[in-house]
Order: structure tokens, then C-alpha cells, then sequence
């Protein structure tokens, strides 16, 4: 393996390879000094990036940070790189990628057309050579339009995935906070549940009360319960109704068979959905997660820093046309990512090297309570994604995951952003609240009575159609 | 109000007349119907939610009075021990040191090794030191109750400490078996829950699939002696099956002593305390 050296302040700082040099890069978080490989003072983390910013674009395709041979997500990311999409940055160094990202060349159409010329490290590595604030304007720039039966990602709409999980799967208690959701506006990018248990018979509970609910409030909508990726293949079987297949993804192969996947059993996932034809404007079928520090906790990251591997797992989800991908930011824990500094930089580093990947990018703005974090340092990262275009966010009772035991946003907090920005649901569903007459004069959320007066309402409504 | 029958099914049933918050709240602890100022939460409603959030990180960042435990536990023998994690702010960054023992303890610890240990018992301050001084006592001597003729090791205390110190313990103190009784991570509506860790041959190396865990140790959860109960069960077949984890089935046991193995952490499985 070739080294990388760069000369600053009068001392030469040695990579030893491209995976050293792109960790020695990153900025400072916990996961990557928790596997050992981060710089060690911050000023080999500023001879990284200069040594980074000097390197050409060119390297990324011929020197794999983890063997072909060894990981069909490099294999799929070599093999699927388009070539042609590639050629107006051929040439660039990762230093001249930044500079062109921000200059007014790069608008939405010459970002949409580079994104396949583009690999997931091509990605990590410019955002490593990125403040917030470009993270920030360059994602801005990017637009990804997904359609089930609602248009996600159009410029200036924000979507949100309402999340009624329950510590028990009970269903009524579900449905209050399905109900409260709707209430709020929330639910246009999915009514999406974590199982508390991940078997056949409560999935297909879960999808027909949801889907139950949906056509009796002619609500356009999809639903998705998150289990594995198995179980929805079993309630696909069983002709439940399934509108979007959920899994975890990760960057790496071994990280991925950890979760109980491969790139095969995802296409078979893929071509089970795509059948059922569910989808009323569009056929993306798929909705993802993935987050930073997973690949180093089922110990499969290779010696590769977390955001790379991050960024690799998007090359996953590019092949399958995903509806909704988001990052748990948050959720892995201080050892990953140990206080709202890392966090919100985390959160803006996926987003940005998800949507330069062409991915339909949202976010799940969250902490633990083990971590050096809050609800103002949650206010400060939907904020700036919302700045940044994010395609959309959580949507939950006050922001409490009562099943799972994290902190999300809250359903106030997209009705907050909507105002905030004026960016309103998708628009079919905007017409759906307009029709349930739950928009003001004004075009706000109009507030809600506690007295359960708009509950009954909607409810009323909805057994009428 | 419509008197046609009510549609909606199973959850979202309209009875007549009625609020339907009432029916709901009932249903979940979730934060619903909370009324908005504007767009934001109620001021009621956002300081309780920053109660519950201090409650969580005072357990987070408590420390256990091991010593307390200790004379409550007496005449049980008990030793108090160290992980290599030196302070909690190590403790959360780095994990792998917070499943060793410190040099100087492992060698203390040493002198109570016995091959005739049926069971080593741990308890680890994981990520709630209320857990720990609210529940561990009376999960302990639970447990000695459940499990009669069984020879116990004195009973270890372990700051710093994740699940894995107890396969170092384990280990050490020659055993076949070793329970972790360790802080949960809080959340928001309950900061001071523990659960337990069973493995079998514990060995530093063990893998979090070969260990079985019972959560959910609190008020408003499982009872000491129900926690004591499923763990006695559990103790037995692993001693008789010599393993612990996935091939230590639920669906062998008895419905009323649900269990499950332990599952690796990941972003998409509720991380357990610390492990």
C-alpha cells in the first residue's frame, strides 16, 4: 500500500494507507478513537486534510479501502460506478471537488448528474475537508424525489415519519399516537412503527391497522413496521399489506450479515415489494436506516473510519431506489459519537454525503441519555437540516421513544420547522390536512382543542368515508 | 354523531360521545394530546419532560455507595472491585475498558477462587447507579432464596462496569456460571431499572449471543422475586444444558418466566445497559 505524507509546520505527518489517512482526516469522535485509528493531536488531523485535499478523485477507483475480493459492497461500488457521470470531475483532486461543489457551477441538474460518477468515499473524503457550513449549502443544492403515494423530497416541503412505537405493540395505544400525529400534520413520509417484538403475527397486526386506518381516512400515505427484513418477506407471503420493506443497513459485508442480510436477500425484499404494486405515483418501495459507529460495534468496519463506512452503506441503498433512507444519528451512543458537538456534525456529514450520493436523505435527529446532549442541541441539528434541505425528519409523542428509550424530535418540532421555514408536508398530503380542514386561514397548523373535539372530528370523518 | 356502528378497527374504535384521549392515554404512556403554545410544547409539559431527562442523567452520572450495599448484603460476603475505565467520562468513551478488571483487583480477587462455585454473582453500576441502590439487594438476596443448595461466591461490586467484567470475574473466581446484575440505561419514564446477564463458562472473549438476560427490574416492572425466579430457572438448564444464550430457548420455558437471549447491540436494537 502506497504512504501519504504532508509537510506542516516544519514536520512531516506519514499515513501509512488511504484508510489511515482518510481516519486521520476525520474529525474527532469517540468511535474512531475507540477503534484507535483517529489522529492523535489536531494538528495531524489538519495534515490529514491537506495531504486528503491534495489526493486525486482518481484513487478512490483504484485503491479499495477494503479488498474486492473480501466485501460485495465493494463490489458493488466499483462495479456500479458510472464512468461517464464521473468524467466532469475526473480530473479533480478532493480539494478541487469542494471548490466545485460550492462554485454556482454545481446547481441542482450538474449535482443530479454527477451523483452515480460518484463513490461513497469520493463523498466521505471532500466532507472531511468540509465545514458545517458547506455541508450545509452544498446539500441545499441537491434535490432526490421519491414517490410512493406521496412526492417526498420536492424543493421547499419538509416530510416527517410519524412514530408511534409502544412497549408493547398494543394496538390502541398505537393508535393514540397515530392519531396525535395526524393532528399535528405529521406522517406524510410514513406512519412507520418499531416492533417491541420482531414476529410475523404482530407485523401483520401492525401493517393492517395502519392500513385499516389509511383507507378509512382515504389518508395518502404509506405504512411500515420495521422489523426484519425476513419478516416482511413472511407477511408479503401471506399477502399482508405491506407498502414499504424496512431494513438496517450497513457499509461493510461482514457488518451487513450481522444484521441478518445481504445484497441478494435485499433484491429478493425489493422484487417482493415491487410486485405488489401498492404505490399509487411511484415505485420506491424500500426505506433504510443506517448509522455511524454500527460496523465498528459488530466489529466488521475493516480499519475504516466511521463516516466512511457510513457513506458505503448509502452504496447499498442507491441500488434498491429507496423511498426513505435515514441515519439514527444519535441513537449508537457515546462511545460512537459522545456528545452534540459529534453528533450534530455527524448528523450534517450523512445527510450531505447521502443526498451528493442521490439518496432520498432524512434524518432521525436523536440522542441517549448517556450522552453529552439534549433537546436545545436537537433544536440546533433539525434546525441546520432543515437549512440543509433534508428530505425529512421524526416525528414522535414530545420527541419520547417509550419503546426503544431515546429521544427524537417531537411532533411539535415539525410543526415548529414547517412554520419556521414555510415548508410544507408533501403535497398530496398538505391536500389531505386542507381537506380536513386542519390548515388556517393563515396556511398554518391551525391548534388543536384539548378536548378531544379534532380527535373525535377526524375520527367521525373517517367513518363517514 | 354518526350511529352507524363503529368502523374503525382494532384500536381506533370511536365510542359515542366519548373523549377519545381517555381511551388512549390509558392505552400508552405516550406523550399525546399535550396542546401546543403555538408550535411548541405547553410549559408544563416541557419541564416535566426536562424533569425526567435530569432524573435519567443523575443516574447516569451517579455513583453506587458500594459500601452501604455492602452491610446491607452482610453477613454475605461481598468485595468491591474496579474496572479499567478510571471515571465515568472514560467509562462512556470507551467500553472495551469498562469490561476488565483493574490489574490490581483481578489479583485480589484471585484468592477467592474455588472450583466448587456453583454460580459467581456481579453486580456492575452499568449506566444507572440508582438502579443499583434501589434494586440490587433485594435481587440479590431474591436470588439466594431461589436458588437453595447452591454454593455462591461472595458477591463482587463492580464500578465502571459493564456486562463483560462479569466473564473476567467469572473467570477468575473459577465458576460455571456467572449473573450480572447491572444499571440500565434510564430512560425517561423509568431511570432506575436493572437487569441480569447469565453466562455460562464465563471467559474474557464471551460473545454477547451466548449470554441471557432478564430486563426490566423495577416498581413499575419485575419484581425482585419474579427477576430471582426466571433466573433460578434459567441457571438450572444452563447447568444441566452447559450453555447460555440463543440455544437457551424462551419457548422452553414456562410462559410465565419469559426470557431472552441477549442481542447484539446495534441501531437498531434497544442497547442494553453497557454492554
Amino acid at each position: 500500500m502506497p504512504r501519504y505524507s504532508t509537510l506542516l509546520a516544519g514536520e512531516r505527518h506519514v499515513f501509512e494507507d488511504l484508510r489511515a489517512l482518510m481516519a486521520a482526516a476525520s474529525p474527532r469522535r469517540s468511535g474512531d478513537e475507540l477503534a484507535g485509528i483517529a489522529a492523535d493531536s489536531d494538528l495531524r488531523r489538519v495534515a490529514a486534510r491537506l495531504a486528503l485535499a491534495d489526493l486525486p478523485l482518481a484513487t478512490f477507483l483504484n485503491e479499495a479501502l477494503i479488498p474486492y475480493e473480501d466485501d460485495e459492497v465493494t463490489r458493488l461500488i466499483l462495479d456500479g460506478h458510472d464512468a461517464r457521470a464521473h468524467l466532469p470531475v475526473a480530473s479533480f483532486t478532493v480539494g478541487d471537488l469542494r471548490d466545485w461543489l460550492l462554485s454556482y457551477d454545481a446547481d441542482e441538474a450538474a449535482l443530479a448528474a454527477l451523483a452515480p460518477g460518484l463513490t461513497p468515499e469520493m463523498a466521505a473524503a471532500v466532507s472531511k475537508i468540509m465545514r458545517n457550513q458547506d455541508l450545509i449549502t452544498v446539500a441545499a443544492k441537491c434535490r432526490v424525489v421519491s414517490r410512493f403515494r406521496t412526492t417526498m423530497g420536492l424543493a421547499g416541503r419538509l416530510g416527517s415519519r410519524l412514530q408511534p412505537n409502544h412497549p408493547t405493540d398494543d394496538p390502541t395505544g398505537i393508535a393514540g399516537s397515530i392519531l396525535d400525529g395526524l393532528l399535528h400534520g405529521v406522517g406524510d413520509a410514513v406512519i412507520g412503527i418499531n416492533p417491541a417484538s420482531d414476529n410475523l403475527a404482530s407485523y401483520i397486526t401492525l401493517v393492517e391497522l395502519i392500513d385499516d386506518l389509511r383507507r378509512k381516512l382515504d389518508l395518502p400515505t404509506q405504512s411500515c413496521v420495521l422489523a426484519h427484513v425476513t419478516t416482511a418477506l413472511a407477511a408479503m407471503e401471506k399477502n399482508a399489506p405491506v407498502d414499504l420493506v424496512f431494513q438496517s443497513i450497513a457499509g461493510t459485508e461482514a457488518a451487513n450479515a450481522g444484521f441478518g442480510i445481504s445484497l441478494a436477500l435485499l433484491e429478493e425484499a425489493h422484487q417482493a415489494a415491487l410486485a405488489l404494486k401498492r404505490g399509487t405515483l411511484g415505485d420506491n418501495v424500500m426505506y433504510f436506516e443506517t448509522g455511524q459507529g454500527s460496523a465498528l460495534s459488530a466489529e466488521a468496519h475493516h480499519g475504516v473510519d466511521q463516516q466512511t463506512v457510513e457513506a458505503r452503506a448509502y452504496a447499498v441503498a442507491r441500488r434498491f431506489r429507496p423511498l426513505l433512507v435515514n441515519t439514527v444519528v444519535g441513537f449508537i451512543g457515546p462511545e460512537y459519537l459522545y456528545d452534540s458537538k459529534q453528533i450534530i456534525r455527524a448528523g450534517l456529514e450523512d445527510h450531505f454525503c447521502a443526498k451528493l450520493l442521490g439518496l432520498p436523505m432524512g434524518v432521525d435527529v436523536c440522542y441517549t441519555n448517556h450522552a453529552e446532549a439534549d433537546q436545545d442541541d436537537m433544536d440546533s441539528l433539525m434546525t441546520l437540516l432543515a437549512a440543509a434541505g433534508v428530505n425529512f425528519i421524526m416525528g414522535l409523542p414530545a420527541g419520547d421513544d417509550i419503546m426503544l428509550n431515546y429521544q427524537s424530535t417531537s411532533f411539535h418540532d415539525v410543526v415548529t420547522l414547517r412554520h419556521l421555514f414555510n415548508r410544507p408536508p408533501a403535497p398530496e398530503f398538505e391536500a389531505w390536512l386542507r381537506r380536513m380542514g386542519m390548515i388556517d386561514a393563515k396556511g398554518r397548523l391551525a391548534p388543536q382543542p384539548g378536548d378531544g373535539r379534532a380527535a373525535r372530528a377526524l375520527l367521525a370523518q373517517g367513518e363517514a368515508a | 354523531m354518526s350511529e352507524r356502528p363503529p368502523a374503525l378497527r382494532p384500536g381506533l374504535r370511536l365510542e359515542n360521545g366519548a373523549d377519545p384521549w381517555s381511551r388512549f392515554a390509558a392505552a400508552t404512556p405516550a406523550r399525546i394530546n399535550l396542546g401546543r403554545s403555538g408550535d411548541a410544547l405547553p410549559t408544563r409539559a416541557l419541564l416535566e419532560f426536562q424533569a425526567d431527562h435530569a432524573r435519567a442523567r443523575d443516574a447516569v452520572h451517579g455513583a453506587v455507595d458500594y459500601q452501604r450495599l455492602a452491610a446491607q448484603l452482610a453477613p454475605w460476603s461481598s468485595l468491591e472491585v474496579n474496572s479499567r475505565a478510571a471515571g465515568r467520562a472514560v467509562y462512556l468513551r470507551r467500553p472495551d475498558l469498562g469490561r476488565r478488571l483493574a490489574a490490581a483487583d483481578a489479583e485480589a480477587l484471585a484468592a477467592q477462587a474455588d472450583p466448587a462455585w456453583d454460580l459467581a454473582l456481579v453486580v456492575a453500576d452499568g449506566l444507572s447507579a440508582q438502579a443499583v441502590m434501589h434494586q440490587a439487594v433485594p435481587t440479590l438476596q431474591a436470588i439466594r432464596a431461589a436458588l437453595p443448595g447452591w454454593r455462591l461466591a461472595p458477591v463482587v461490586l463492580a464500578r465502571q462496569a459493564r456486562v463483560a467484567l462479569g466473564d473476567e470475574v467469572g473467570q477468575i473466581l473459577k465458576a460455571p456460571l456467572v449473573a450480572v446484575l447491572v444499571g440500565e440505561r434510564p430512560g425517561l419514564s423509568v431511570a432506575d431499572s436493572l437487569g441480569i446477564y447469565l453466562t455460562y463458562a464465563p471467559a474474557v472473549g464471551c460473545r454477547d449471543s451466548a449470554r441471557n438476560c432478564i430486563s426490566n427490574i423495577h416498581g413499575a416492572g419485575l419484581s425482585p422475586q419474579d427477576a430471582a425466579a426466571k433466573l433460578a430457572w434459567l441457571a438450572t438448564h444452563a447447568r444441566r444444558l452447559r450453555l447460555t444464550g440463543v440455544a437457551l430457548k424462551e419457548d422452553a420455558a414456562p410462559a410465565a418466566l419469559s426470557v431472552t437471549p441477549s442481542i447484539p447491540a446495534s441501531h437498531d436494537s434497544k442497547e442494553g445497559a453497557g454492554r
